[in-house]
């Protein structure tokens, strides 16, 4: 994007004027590298976002936006109902509630450096990964239902993890507010047989190293060490959540008009908040939610099962676990004034600041952790909320590094085989059902993460922790 | 575009038509069909769908699976077509690689040929989450062979 169209905030702050319909202003965060490498469709559909009831103070754009469905990949926007705000299928994404969660292990590299292949070999056998993978828990009707009500806390009570991680995931572990009824048997039936898989595309569980401190006083409340060991898992709701977001689009779609809604792009399909599709959406995307709870808890349970196995000393304890894809209701400050806002996140992660009153007490001081997935070679980060983030951007963050390439290009560009070779020999071991699914995600194919992070961090958004890079990626 | 296939299908099946092609996107993927007819079109486009995943002459065409939709809007009907073939390959781990498709008025009957994932054999690249209305079209070009086309979220 040309930086000229642009009112100038910061050297990482963007700001396009309201025009042509537009309620509020769209800003765009990232440096100017960042912001020139960007499709001109982040400012397009990050404008048309500015142009739905009910928005409040801007639709923004973080770091690693990219052309999305309707809203941006990195999109955030938030709605007041008092002011016919709307919520929208398309603004949460077909992946909803997909997200990032980290493990500690308290253990340092070179305990699993003797073991390593046996350990890639053992999770890459134990997670379900890839089109065509099934769990090993199959739910029938009733239990579907208690799952989409209790989300992780649900998996928890069935045995698949520890009480002790429900307060280190958002929400306690369990969305409130969601309502199985307004889940279709479709959705339902697809989800029977994906309960704890990982899926396929850049949904990965990694084991990585730290490699660096940034921040010693959050890594110590983190619990992150250099040179230790920890383990990430990046996936969402599976078919539930694909198939609430192909249903919800397609019904929002439809009835916009009838809500008097004029839409500049269908894909930005919404309906009011307080209408009857908007609040069974609401009900259906907060089940979704849960259900990517209950994925991530049962792949932390079948981790740990492997790790048990494999390096019986580790003690795999949860740091925090965030999602990028969702909607949720929130009290802001605008203008010296508390409003409960429905504050969308489109790839974006919700990064409290200190003493947010949701975090967990042994986190409150540092600020919530904000978990940052990289490409497979090269690494991934953590960061932590600010304060500033309130006031920047509903305390929201970026949540990955993007792409820089399709998945066309890619593939010429890389074959399977040889990646995984270059990566092994870099240390770095690939375990997946296929080579043209690792090609795609080849790590070239990805923006810099590392640049994505800092401008983030320079923008005030969330601060760097640590960096941590890969030596087991177990790809879907 | 792809090449077309050398075997002939079992009776009664139609052949793979290689007339789709992906466009970029960054994050996904872009597929393209096209047809003398809109029915050509909406079953080159769904072979499109197949190859995101898997090449089609790798799919076997052992069992068939039929799709209905109704929608008074063709873009409409053909987002529900893909996906219903989404969710099928969701549901049941099938892949396909031929269709045959009518559509009269605003209603779509489909035949989709194909068989179970073999996850060995097929390495599928990547699962798909849904068709989107993003880049959704379908109509005519200057030719006036008949297009449909949308991004695929994977």
């Amino acid at each position: 994007m040309e930086l000229n169209r642009f009112t100038q905030l910061s050297d990482t702050a963007w700001r396009l004027e309201p025009a042509e319909g537009m309620r509020v202003p769209a800003i765009i965060y990232g440096d100017a590298g960042l912001i020139e490498d960007m499709d001109d469709k982040v400012a397009e559909q990050a404008s048309n976002v500015a142009r739905l009831p009910g928005i409040v103070q801007a639709s923004y754009a973080m770091p690693d936006a990219h052309w999305g469905y309707g809203f941006p990949i990195g999109g955030v926007a938030a709605f007041d109902p008092d002011e016919g705000g709307v919520v929208s299928a398309g603004g949460v994404g077909f992946d909803v509630s997909c997200g990032v969660r980290t493990l500690l292990t308290g253990l340092d590299r070179s305990a699993i450096d003797a073991v390593r292949h046996d350990l890639a070999d053992a999770l890459f056998a134990a997670i379900p990964a890839g089109m065509g993978s099934t769990g090993r828990i199959h739910l029938r009707d009733r239990q579907m239902t208690d799952m989409l009500l209790g989300g992780a806390t649900w998996a928890v009570e069935r045995g698949y993890g520890k009480a002790a991680d429900l307060g280190r995931i958002e929400e306690q572990g369990r969305m409130a507010g969601a309502d199985p009824d307004a889940v279709s048997d479709k959705a339902r039936k697809r989800q029977r047989n994906e309960m704890g898989t990982l899926g396929s595309g850049n949904h990965y569980l990694e084991v990585q190293h730290v490699t660096e401190i940034f921040d010693p006083g959050a890594a110590e409340a983190f619990g992150l060490v250099k040179g230790q060991v920890v383990v990430s898992i990046h996936c969402g709701s599976r078919g539930l959540g694909h198939q609430i977001g192909t249903e919800f689009l397609r019904e929002m779609v439809v009835v916009a008009a009838a809500h008097g809604i004029d839409l500049p792009d269908r894909e930005l399909a919404c309906a009011p908040i307080r209408s009857e599709v908007g609040q069974r959406y609401l009900g259906a995307m907060r089940a979704a939610i849960n259900c990517a709870l209950a994925n991530r808890q049962i792949l932390t349970h079948l981790t740990r099962e492997v790790f048990a196995e494999c390096v019986p000393e580790a003690d795999l304890k949860l740091l925090y676990d965030v999602s990028h894809n969702t909607c949720k209701v929130e009290r802001h400050v605008i203008e010296g004034r508390g409003r409960e806002l429905y504050v969308h996140r489109k790839g974006a992660t919700r990064a409290f600041g200190p003493g947010h009153p949701e975090l967990p007490e042994v986190l409150r001081a540092s600020g919530q952790p904000v978990l940052i997935g990289g490409s497979m070679g090269t690494g991934s980060y953590v960061l932590a909320g600010t304060a500033t983030s309130e006031g920047l951007s509903f305390s929201s963050a970026c949540h990955g590094a993007g792409r820089a390439m399709s998945r066309h290009q890619a593939t010429r560009q890389w074959r399977g085989r040889e990646l995984v070779d270059e990566l092994a020999g870099r240390g770095i071991l690939i375990r997946s059902p296929s080579l043209r699914g690792v090609a795609e995600e080849a790590p070239g194919a990805y923006k810099d993460v590392s640049q994505v992070v800092q401008a983030t961090h320079d923008a005030g958004l969330a601060r760097l922790v640590a960096r941590v890079e890969p030596m087991i990626c177990i790809k879907g | 575009m792809q090449d077309r296939p050398r075997r002939a299908p079992p009776a009664g099946v139609p052949a793979l038509v290689g007339q789709w092609e992906h466009f970029p996107h960054r994050a996904d993927m872009g597929v393209c069909g096209h047809g003398t007819t809109l029915e050509e079109a909406f079953a080159s486009a769904a072979e499109g769908l197949t190859a995101v995943v898997v090449a089609p002459s790798d799919v076997k065409p052992v069992e068939k699976v039929d799709f209905t939709g109704s929608a008074s809007d063709p873009e409409l009907l053909f987002y529900d077509f893909m996906n219903s073939i989404v969710y099928e390959m969701a549901v049941s781990a099938r892949l396909f690689s031929r269709f045959r498709v009518r559509v009269d008025g605003d209603y779509l009957h489909a035949e989709a040929w194909g068989e179970r994932v073999d996850v060995e054999r097929h390495q599928p690249a990547v699962e798909i989450k849904g068709a989107t209305f993003t880049e959704l079209a379908v109509g005519r070009s200057d030719d006036g062979r008949w297009f449909a086309q949308c991004i695929l979220d994977i």
